[in-house]
């Protein structure tokens, strides 16, 4: 009774994935189709792969031998509980714990092509930074000028030619959906833009330097409805450009811009997979007791 | 806790299983009595305030009293003298000056990047906790021990003798850990998220320090340093240690030289008195118009502290307010 009763929330929740999805990157995507199939089969290469990987705070195993890929330009979103250590992991990607002290890493993270271990000590985390941008929780402009936010980046790279930074600035606020609202205040301060403008902004600011894989850490807890939905429209779009991990604590978020998901739960990953399977048809119990919202 | 409280039977009014309309009134007798308690602190706290604003606007107005009408333009441009009536302040307010410059020009570079050393490289261990508890205890040492130290380090081994360089130096060690702690407590205001930012983005330590971290602390930064230097220009007893003259008829020479490169550093070496040292040695005299002269000086020396205040008020609220997050 109980678990028929699962099943049909969760052929809802999948059923809301293929509607909203569709709607968000203006195509119909029917979970069935051959080309979904083909998106989200096993011949998408792997961008970054991480094996045994675990993570100590001091003494407290934060996460416990975790193993995943990351694939090409797609989209993989993180859930889970609270404390279950999904920021945890995706911050490791460019090695913010390493700002901190009494942090360790166990295990590797490798960046593809190249097969770079992220979390050797040899790797300079500046280098690792560099090929991999974040976007935080809290939209965190500097305040500075759009413009200055937006070349940032391009500037701690050396870059000094005006004409470059210019054209660069230009083509990462197109890129991050902002162009329009401000093309003619690029010299106003970015603590004046809204909070949906600022994230978009922190997202331009990534994209300035063309990372190779980007990570979302819940970027859009901090936005009302209509920002989140600009986001997530935003996320949809940058697929085709750049790998994605996104962490978010909101399952419709994850159903609706994720291609792959994880689902962690204390420091463990409990497991992983297609979007659509993991929400039609988890293949462990505590998923689907998490997905269907009756856990965390 | 049980028994009554003003009147009201409180294990009654607890217990009971839920509010009702009677109890109404005496609710109320207990925010009555809750809010005296209130006005009781806010009374209490006024009078702590007036205290020490009432003791300052009556030593300014007396001070303004006494030496009003001292205060024409000749005192600012007249070197003191024997005679009361002529005496001025111009070698006074112009040595004070360059003391201050001196002390700005050496404490600011030197608190700043010691500031932002501790606060953003500095490993956290027990020889960064050692010295961020020295740094705070020298705010706390007496200015006379910064004299005799000036006078043994920069007057004799040094060298630079009872000079404009010597109590700049001097006043510059003094204010040093208000400029110090003033670095730490702006950069510490910087939220973390700004940081992780900049971090992010892959800019290194130095990169984020000069990028961020220091130009957004500077407004913090600069109010500090102000505080210390009105703190500085009242200081008397290490620049007498040091042996600052209390009688000197001529000025220093001027920084700005006639010909390339147009500055001239020949002022630092010279003999200086600053205004605190010519106030003193004004009420020190017998005569009831010294006492005047004393009390004009005393009351332009509070302008100038005030006028320094002002401008740090001015930059807290001009210069804070584009830098937010």
């Amino acid at each position: 009774m109980v678990s028929v009763a699962t099943m049909r929330m969760s052929e809802q929740a999948a059923a809301g994935v293929a509607l909203q999805t569709g709607v968000a990157s203006g195509e119909a995507r029917d979970p069935n189709s051959p080309d979904t199939a083909v998106r989200n089969g096993n011949a998408v290469p792997v961008k970054a792969s991480v094996e045994n990987f675990s993570f100590y705070y001091g003494d407290f195993k934060a996460l416990k031998s975790i193993s995943m890929p990351v694939h090409e330009k797609r989209v993989t979103a993180l859930i889970g509980p609270s404390g279950c250590g999904k920021s945890t992991l995706l911050r490791t990607f460019n090695r913010m714990h390493d700002l901190y002290p009494g942090n360790r890493y166990e295990g590797t993270i490798r960046l593809h092509p190249d097969n770079t271990n992220l979390l050797d000590p040899a790797v300079d985390p500046i280098e690792v930074r560099m090929r991999i941008g974040m976007v935080f929780q809290k939209p965190n402009p500097f305040p500075k000028s759009i413009y200055e936010n937006v070349a940032y980046g391009l500037r701690i790279r050396g870059e000094r030619n005006r004409s470059v930074i210019d054209d660069r600035v230009r083509e990462a606020l197109r890129g991050a959906a902002l162009w329009s609202e401000v093309e003619h205040r690029l010299h106003d301060p970015a603590t004046a833009l809204s909070g949906g403008q600022q994230q978009r902004l922190c997202i331009a600011r990534c994209l300035a330097t063309q990372p190779e894989v980007l990570l979302f850490d819940e970027p859009t807890s901090a936005l009302d409805p209509i920002a989140t939905a600009s986001i997530e429209e935003l996320i949809h779009e940058l697929r085709d450009k750049v790998t994605i991990l996104i962490v978010t604590h909101n399952m419709q978020q994850a159903a609706r811009v994720s291609d792959y998901t994880a689902y962690m739960y204390l420091g463990e990953l409990m497991e992983f997979g297609e979007t659509n399977q993991i929400f039609v048809n988890p293949k462990r119990k505590e998923t689907e007791d998490y997905i269907t919202g009756r856990f965390g | 806790m049980s028994g009554t409280w003003c009147g009201v039977d409180i294990a009654k009014l607890i217990k009971k299983n839920g509010m009702k309309a009677e109890d109404i009134p005496l609710i109320r007798k207990i925010i009555r009595r809750n809010k005296r308690l209130e006005l009781l602190f806010a009374v209490a706290g006024f009078a702590a305030l007036l205290v020490g604003v009432l003791t300052f606007v009556a030593l300014f107005a007396q001070m303004a009293w006494a030496g009003w009408e001292r205060i024409t333009p000749e005192f600012f441009t007249n070197f003191p003298s024997r005679r009361a009536g002529q005496a001025g302040i111009l070698s006074a307010w112009v040595g004070s000056l360059l003391v201050m410059l001196v002390t700005a020009v050496s404490a600011v570079p030197l608190g700043v990047a010691a500031g932002v050393y501790l606060e953003e490289y500095a490993p956290k261990n027990l020889l960064t906790d050692i010295i961020e508890i020295n740094v705070t205890n020298l705010a706390g040492v007496p200015s006379i021990v910064y004299g005799l130290l000036a006078l043994g380090v920069f007057v004799y081994t040094f060298g630079f003798g009872q000079s404009i360089l010597s109590a700049g130096l001097t006043l510059g060690l003094l204010i040093l850990p208000v400029v110090i702690v003033a670095t730490r407590e702006s950069i510490r205001s910087i939220p973390l998220h700004i940081r992780e930012a900049a971090y992010g983005l892959g800019a290194t330590r130095w990169q984020v320090t000069r990028d961020h971290i220091v130009p957004y602390s500077l407004p913090g930064i600069m109010t500090g340093v102000i505080i210390g230097m009105s703190r500085a220009i009242g200081e008397t007893a290490p620049i007498i240690t040091i042996g600052a003259l209390t009688f000197i008829a001529f000025l220093p020479e001027s920084p700005v030289g006639p010909e390339f490169p147009w500055v001239n550093f020949e002022w630092l070496k010279s003999g200086f008195t600053v205004m605190p040292i010519q106030m003193f040695n004004w009420t020190s005299r017998p005569e009831e118009a010294f006492q005047q002269n004393a009390a004009a000086a005393g009351f332009i020396l509070v302008l100038m502290t005030l006028a320094m205040n002002a401008v740090s008020i001015w930059i807290r609220y001009h210069v804070r307010k584009d830098i937010k997050w």
